[in-house]
C-alpha cells in the first residue's frame, strides 16, 4: 500500500471554536480600513505594530513553553490563528518567519541562553527574522552552500552572499546557513547555522533586490569577514544540514501554501455578486471544494505535528497541491470576469488581480520549488 | 480486523476472471453470498441498529477497500441504503439494495409511478431506498420493471427503472440518498486511486526503457508525486464528505464529492499515461480502476449539479462570508 497517510484531524474542541471567534474579532479590530489591495499582500504585508499587537494578545509563540514567553497551546490553536490571519490578509510579515520557523528552530536546537534571549522577544512580536539559506550559486541545491564561517577565538568570521532574503532590510536577525569546515564538495557535511544580527554586524551589507512588480521584499546580504560571536552558533557545529531540513519542515507545514491568493477569490465573489451566472456557480463550487479539501489536509498536518510525528512528506504534498491551487486562481477569475490587471488601479478588483498575477510565480519557488517537492514525494513513495 | 477479513475475501474470491464475467453481464451471486455472510451490508450501522458500530476511520477503510478491489457488486450502495433505511426506521434490505432520488415521480393516492434513470445494478436488487421530495420509500423488487437497459463506463448494469408500486413502506427522509451515494463513491474513488498508484509504482519500477526503469526518470517521478497528491485529496475529500453527511450538511458533502470526482479524472489520466499502451488494454488490470473512476465520478448527482449547489452558496455568502463558510465545511 503506497498511500501517504493523512490522519483525520479531530473535530474542533470548545477551546478551538472559542479561539476562532475571539481571534476573528481581534482581526476585525486590527485590520479595520485595510484595503483589498493591502490584504492581497498576504504575508508580504509587514507591520511591526500589528505584530506587537499579536504578541501582546498572546497569539505568537503559541505552542512554546511558558518559560520562554510561549502560551503552551495546541498545534490546532496555532493553526487557527495562522489561517485566520492569512484569510483576512493580515500584515504578518514582521513576525511570520520568526514565529513559524526561526523560533521553533531556536527552541529545538538553541542553548538555554539563546532560548531565553530570543524566544520571549519573538513571542512579544518585537523580534523579526529573515531566512538565510539561498545563495547566488545555491538555490534548490542548498548543500552547495559556499558562505564560509571561520572560527577565530570567540567569534566566527563569515564571508559569502545570501540572496532572496525577504525583509532583511527590516528584520532584526536571520538564521544563516553556512559552511564551518570543508568545501561545497563536502555537501551536507561541515555545515552549521548562525544567528546573524542584521542590524549590528560589522562586515554585513544588505542591498535590495527589486522584484518584477517593482517591489522591495527581497535582499542580497553580503558578508565580508563579518564578525559573529561564537555564542550565536545555533545547535551543533557541523550539524547544519539536519537542522536546516528541520527548519524547512516548519516552513512547509502551514496553510500559507494555499491561501496566498484568497483575497482574489474574495474580490471575485464581490464582483460576481448580483450577476452570478451558472458558469460562476459551477466554477466557484469547484474552487471551494478544492480549498476545503486542502484545508483539511493542512489540518491533518497540524494533527501530526501535535502528536510530534514527522509530517515532512505530508507537508510537501500540501504545498505542491496548494501552490497549484493558489496559482490557478487568476486564470479561473479571468474565465469569469473581463478585467485588465492594473497595479495602480483605485478599484479593488483590478489592483488585487495585478498583485496576485505578479506574485503567483513565487508560490511554487519559495520554501522549496515544485520540482524539489515532487522529488521529496517521489522518494517517499520509494522510487529512489 | 474487518478490513483484514474484507481483504482476505476479495483476494480469495474475486479474480480477474470474475471481473470479466461481471463485465459480460453476469451477476456474481456466489460472491454476493460471501459478502452478505460477512455482514458487510450492515457495516455502516451502529450496534443498536444491528450493525458493527465501526468508527468513522474503520468505516472509511472498509469503503475504500471496495474501490481498491473494484468490487463489481452493489456493496456500498447496499451499505448506504441500509444506513438510510435504519435511520428512517424502515425495514433493512434483505439482499442487494439501491439508492436513488427521483423528485418527478408521481405520488397519487397510495401509488408511486414513474421512471428512475440509471440505477446501479437495478435488475439485481432486492429493494430500493428511494427519496421523492421529503419522503423515503422502501420499494421492493416487485415494485419496478426494467424500462431500458443501461451500462456504466466500467460495463456494469445501470438500467432505467419503471416504478409502479402500491406504497407500503415510507418515512420522513433522514438525508438525501444522493448525498449518501456521492459520499460512498468518494471512498471508492480514493480506494481505486490507491490501487492505481500501487500499480503505477510497480509498473514504472519494472518496465525498462532506454536501459533503466521508467521510475529513474525525473519526469516520471514527478507524475507519481502528482498521483500521490490526487490520492491524498480524494481520501481527505471522502472523509470530509462523510463527516458532513453525519451532520446532514449537504454543502460539506458537495465539497467532498466534487474534489474526489476531480481526483478521479486527474488520477486516472496520470496512471494511464504512466502505463503506456498496456494500460489501454484489458490485458493489464489497470483498466478495472480507470474505467471504474470514469464511472463513479459522474454518479449520484452530476458534477455540474453539485458544483452549482456549493458555488451558489459561496456567492450567497459574499466576499466577507466566504472564508467563514469554508471553515464550516
Amino acid at each position: 500500500m503506497s498511500a501517504i497517510p493523512f490522519p483525520a484531524p479531530p473535530a474542533d474542541s470548545a477551546e478551538v471554536l472559542a479561539l476562532r471567534t475571539e481571534f476573528r474579532a481581534f482581526l476585525a479590530r486590527q485590520l479595520e480600513g485595510r484595503t483589498p489591495r493591502q490584504r492581497s499582500d498576504n504575508w508580504y504585508g509587514y507591520d511591526r505594530a500589528f505584530s506587537r499587537a499579536m504578541g501582546q494578545a498572546g497569539y505568537l509563540g503559541m505552542t512554546w513553553p511558558k518559560q520562554y514567553g510561549g502560551h503552551e497551546r495546541s498545534a490546532f490553536e496555532r493553526a487557527v490563528v495562522v489561517e485566520e490571519c492569512l484569510a483576512a490578509g493580515a500584515p504578518v510579515g514582521a513576525h511570520w518567519i520568526a514565529d513559524r520557523q526561526s523560533g521553533p528552530s531556536i527552541l529545538k536546537f538553541g542553548t538555554e541562553e539563546q532560548r531565553q534571549s530570543f524566544l520571549p522577544r519573538i513571542a512579544a512580536g518585537e523580534l523579526s527574522f529573515g531566512i538565510g539559506m539561498s545563495e547566488p550559486d545555491s538555490g534548490s541545491d542548498l548543500a552547495a552552500t559556499r558562505t564560509k564561517a571561520v572560527r577565530d577565538g570567540d567569534v566566527y568570521r563569515v564571508t559569502g552572499t545570501k540572496v532572496w532574503t525577504s525583509f532583511a532590510h527590516e528584520a532584526d536577525f536571520a538564521i544563516l546557513f553556512c559552511r564551518t569546515s570543508g568545501t561545497p564538495a563536502d555537501r551536507h557535511n561541515g555545515t552549521s547555522q548562525l544567528l546573524l544580527d542584521l542590524k549590528h554586524t560589522p562586515g554585513l551589507t544588505i542591498k535590495p533586490i527589486i522584484d518584477h512588480a517593482g517591489q522591495h521584499h527581497f535582499n542580497e546580504m553580503h558578508l565580508e569577514e563579518a564578525v559573529v560571536p561564537a555564542s550565536m552558533l545555533l545547535g551543533e557545529e557541523g550539524q547544519g544540514w539536519d537542522q536546516v531540513m528541520s527548519e524547512l519542515a516548519f516552513e512547509r507545514s502551514g496553510p500559507e501554501r494555499f491561501l496566498s491568493s484568497i483575497e482574489l477569490l474574495v474580490q471575485l465573489i464581490e464582483v460576481l455578486k448580483g450577476r452570478d451566472s451558472e458558469a460562476a456557480q459551477i466554477t466557484l463550487g469547484r474552487v471551494t471544494a478544492r480549498l476545503a479539501v486542502l484545508r483539511r489536509l493542512s489540518r491533518s498536518v497540524a494533527a501530526m505535528l501535535q502528536e510530534k510525528q514527522n509530517a515532512g512528506l505530508q507537508a510537501a504534498i500540501v504545498k505542491d497541491v496548494g501552490a497549484l491551487f493558489e496559482q490557478g486562481l487568476p486564470d479561473i477569475a479571468r474565465e469569469l470576469v473581463d478585467q485588465e490587471p492594473d497595479p495602480r488601479a483605485a478599484g479593488a478588483y483590478a489592483s488585487v488581480l495585478a498583485n496576485i498575477v505578479h506574485n503567483a510565480p513565487s508560490w511554487s519557488l519559495r520554501g522549496g520549488t515544485r520540482e524539489i517537492l515532487r522529488g521529496i514525494i517521489a522518494r517517499g513513495l520509494g522510487t529512489r | 480486523m474487518l478490513a483484514e477479513m474484507i481483504q482476505r475475501l476479495f483476494e480469495r474470491s474475486l479474480d480477474d476472471k470474475a471481473q470479466t464475467r461481471a463485465k459480460d453481464g453476469e451477476w456474481l451471486g456466489d460472491l454476493w453470498g460471501e459478502v452478505a455472510e460477512m455482514g458487510l451490508p450492515l457495516a455502516l450501522l451502529s450496534e443498536d441498529q444491528g450493525g458493527f458500530g465501526l468508527s468513522p476511520a474503520e468505516q472509511g477503510e472498509a469503503l475504500r477497500l471496495m474501490g481498491l478491489y473494484a468490487v463489481p457488486l452493489p456493496v456500498v450502495e447496499t451499505m448506504g441504503a441500509n444506513r438510510l433505511l435504519a435511520k428512517a426506521g424502515l425495514a433493512l434490505a434483505d439482499g442487494p439494495a439501491g439508492l436513488a432520488r427521483a423528485d418527478d415521480l408521481a405520488v397519487s393516492g397510495s401509488k408511486l409511478t414513474g421512471t428512475i434513470a440509471r440505477v446501479a445494478w437495478g435488475d439485481s436488487l432486492d429493494c430500493l431506498a428511494l427519496a421523492v421530495g421529503d419522503t423515503l420509500y422502501r420499494v421492493p423488487r416487485a415494485g419496478w420493471t426494467i424500462a431500458e437497459p443501461g451500462t456504466s463506463a466500467n460495463f456494469h448494469p445501470r438500467p432505467t427503472l419503471r416504478i409502479d408500486w402500491a406504497i407500503d413502506a415510507s418515512a420522513p427522509l433522514p438525508h438525501c440518498p444522493l448525498a449518501e451515494g456521492a459520499t460512498l463513491r468518494a471512498f471508492q474513488i480514493a480506494g481505486a486511486l490507491e490501487a492505481a498508484l500501487d500499480m503505477t509504482l510497480d509498473h514504472t519500477a519494472t518496465r525498462v526503457q532506454f536501459g533503466k526503469p521508467l521510475q529513474k526518470n525525473q519526469v516520471v517521478q514527478h507524475e507519481l508525486a502528482k498521483l500521490a497528491g490526487e490520492l491524498a485529496c480524494a481520501t481527505a475529500a471522502a472523509d470530509l464528505a462523510a463527516e458532513a453527511l453525519e451532520r446532514a450538511d449537504v454543502l460539506g458533502v458537495a465539497a467532498g464529492t466534487l474534489r474526489a470526482r476531480e481526483a478521479a479524472g486527474a488520477g486516472a489520466s496520470i496512471a494511464a499515461q504512466m502505463h503506456g499502451a498496456i494500460g489501454f488494454t484489458r490485458e493489464h488490470r489497470l483498466h478495472l480502476y480507470t474505467t471504474a473512476l470514469w464511472t463513479w465520478r459522474d454518479e449520484f448527482g452530476g458534477q455540474v449539479g453539485w458544483a452549482k449547489l456549493l458555488g451558489a452558496a459561496a456567492l450567497e455568502a459574499g466576499g466577507a462570508g466566504f472564508w467563514p463558510m469554508v471553515t464550516e465545511l
